[in-house]
């Protein structure tokens, strides 16, 4: 079934009657030629774009939950390429460009939105630092504008440009940036999927990785074994225990990042804006709620919920650089698992065990990353080499020291 | 979350900084091979469940913890001083 306009009209004159589920629910055959473990956003793109660009069509996701139910329906939502190092550059810049033909691609609406995404500097050096990373963002055909105090006045007012900490220097504004809806990413790349014949099994645990003579065979679930050649690991948080049934350790800590909305109000926040020396975000979705964030809270954790130290943290952070919003009521906080890797940037690659791949370190950015990862790890599944925009995302660069530290903040695990 | 300092006892977690796994505590000998110092830096067993990692508590007797933890429900176990632990 094609959505479209004249396809809503019509089913509303009928009662909407017509309407028929999204996807199918197959039992999980004996063989595929290749499984990915994880219906998760990236997940579910990956199977995607094998199906749609590299025609592998007899593949299966295997989702121990429901679709889309660990972090791409639990992040807030934010779209963006401002990305400085060679390596993360061009990756996330193809990804935007994926986002920005994704519903015609899809034909589903996944509402994205690009209202714009600022950046707030407190200083002249962070400030310089923002400009040399404007510069990098239009070098890679990306759109970046400095904005000074007077700029970034005219656009948020509400701001408090005064506060004694961090008064507000100005921002980099990234036009193109934005929000979309994340549970209809994961619904559109499962319908796309699905449509083009792979296999969405939910409630499938992958409870085993078969491995014969250094190669992949095959996994076993809670529900039977299945064959496959190709097996791709993209589960997130759950990296760590799925690579473990292959015998191996990850570079990768779980660690939880908390979030928040609050009641519905009347449109007040245009843009998404980052706060980062307040470790604070923000934007307002298109129901009204004040979508927010901060950081991590800095411990390893499975437990999709925080502690409030950091609920205090982000509140104060949030007041400190908007007043206006200390008399909406927050309705509710959640936390999601954050595969952290110790530079911060992710991993696409082979493993050393033949057939099985690995898609995972996406830190607290998986979000706005879902089709370019999609695209690549599919790549990578399908010709057995990298993409050329994800080369640098190797498993094994914390060993030769090829590092991705976008924030230049170190290689370690408690750094990011 | 609280955390039970064998020295000052029941204290709130603000007072404490995480620092990692308890890989940490075992530091490869100099001339040891690079993939033992990648396991040391980076590799980690990553458990959902009973986990051992590093606390120190800043804010208190500034000494270095070895906390045994859940990391499924976030409830502590035990917590021992490193010093007491390597001597």
């Amino acid at each position: 079934m094609r959505y479209s306009g004249l396809k809503v009209f019509t089913e509303g004159l009928f009662g909407n009657k017509g309407w028929r589920p999204a996807w199918r629910d197959p039992a999980p055959k004996a063989e595929y030629d290749a499984v990915i473990i994880g219906g998760g956003g990236h997940g579910l793109s990956t199977a995607y774009y094998l199906a749609k660009n590299h025609g592998l069509t007899n593949i299966a996701v295997l989702e121990k939950g429901y679709l889309g139910g660990g972090n791409v329906g639990r992040n807030t939502t934010i779209v963006r390429a401002n990305y400085f190092l060679p390596g993360n550059s061009e990756f996330y810049s193809h990804s935007l460009k994926l986002w920005e033909g994704l519903e015609a691609d899809l034909n589903y609406n996944v509402m994205h939105s690009q209202r714009g995404l600022i950046n707030l500097f407190h200083s002249d050096g962070q400030r310089d630092a923002f400009a040399r990373r404007g510069n990098a963002m239009i070098n890679q055909g990306d759109d970046a504008v400095l904005l000074d105090r007077d700029g970034v006045r005219e656009m948020l007012p509400y701001l408090d440009f005064d506060q004694t900490r961090f008064p507000i220097y100005g921002g980099l504004l990234h036009p193109r940036g934005g929000t979309a809806r994340h549970d209809a990413v994961a619904w559109g790349y499962a319908r796309g999927a699905d449509r083009r014949g792979v296999d969405l099994i939910q409630n499938c645990e992958v409870t085993g990785i078969d491995i014969q003579n250094g190669r992949v065979t095959g996994v076993q679930t809670t529900r039977g074994a299945i064959r496959a050649g190709k097996v791709g690991m993209v589960v997130a948080g759950r990296s760590g225990q799925v690579a473990a049934m292959a015998g191996m350790r990850l570079p990768v800590e779980s660690h939880i990042l908390q979030a928040f909305v609050t009641e519905g109000l009347k449109p007040v926040i245009d843009h998404v804006i980052s706060f980062g020396m307040g470790h604070f975000y923000i934007s307002q979705s298109d129901k009204g709620g004040l979508v927010f964030g901060g950081d991590l809270d800095f411990y390893t954790s499975y437990a999709q919920r925080g502690n409030l130290p950091m609920v205090e943290h982000v509140m104060e952070a949030g007041m400190t650089l908007m007043p206006m919003i200390g008399r909406a009521r927050v309705l509710r906080s959640w936390g999601g698992i954050m595969d952290m890797t110790p530079d911060g940037s992710p991993i696409i690659d082979k493993t050393p065990v033949e057939g099985l791949f690995v898609d995972c370190g996406w830190n607290y950015g998986g979000f706005k990353a879902v089709p370019a990862s999609g695209w690549c790890m599919a790549h990578l599944m399908a010709t057995g080499e990298s993409h050329a925009v994800a080369r640098r995302f190797t498993l094994n660069r914390f060993l030769t020291g090829h590092l991705l530290d976008e924030e230049g903040t170190g290689s370690q695990h408690n750094l990011h | 979350m609280r955390l039970t300092c064998p020295l000052c006892g029941d204290r709130d977690r603000r007072e404490f900084t995480y620092y990692g796994a308890e890989d940490y505590l075992h530091r490869p000998a100099a001339e040891a091979p690079l993939a033992d110092w990648d396991g040391y830096l980076h590799l980690r067993d990553n458990p959902a469940g009973e986990t051992r990692d590093l606390w120190y508590h800043e804010a208190g007797c500034a000494q270095w913890l070895l906390v045994s933890r859940n990391t499924v429900t976030h409830a502590i176990s035990k917590v021992e001083l490193v010093a007491e632990r390597k001597a």
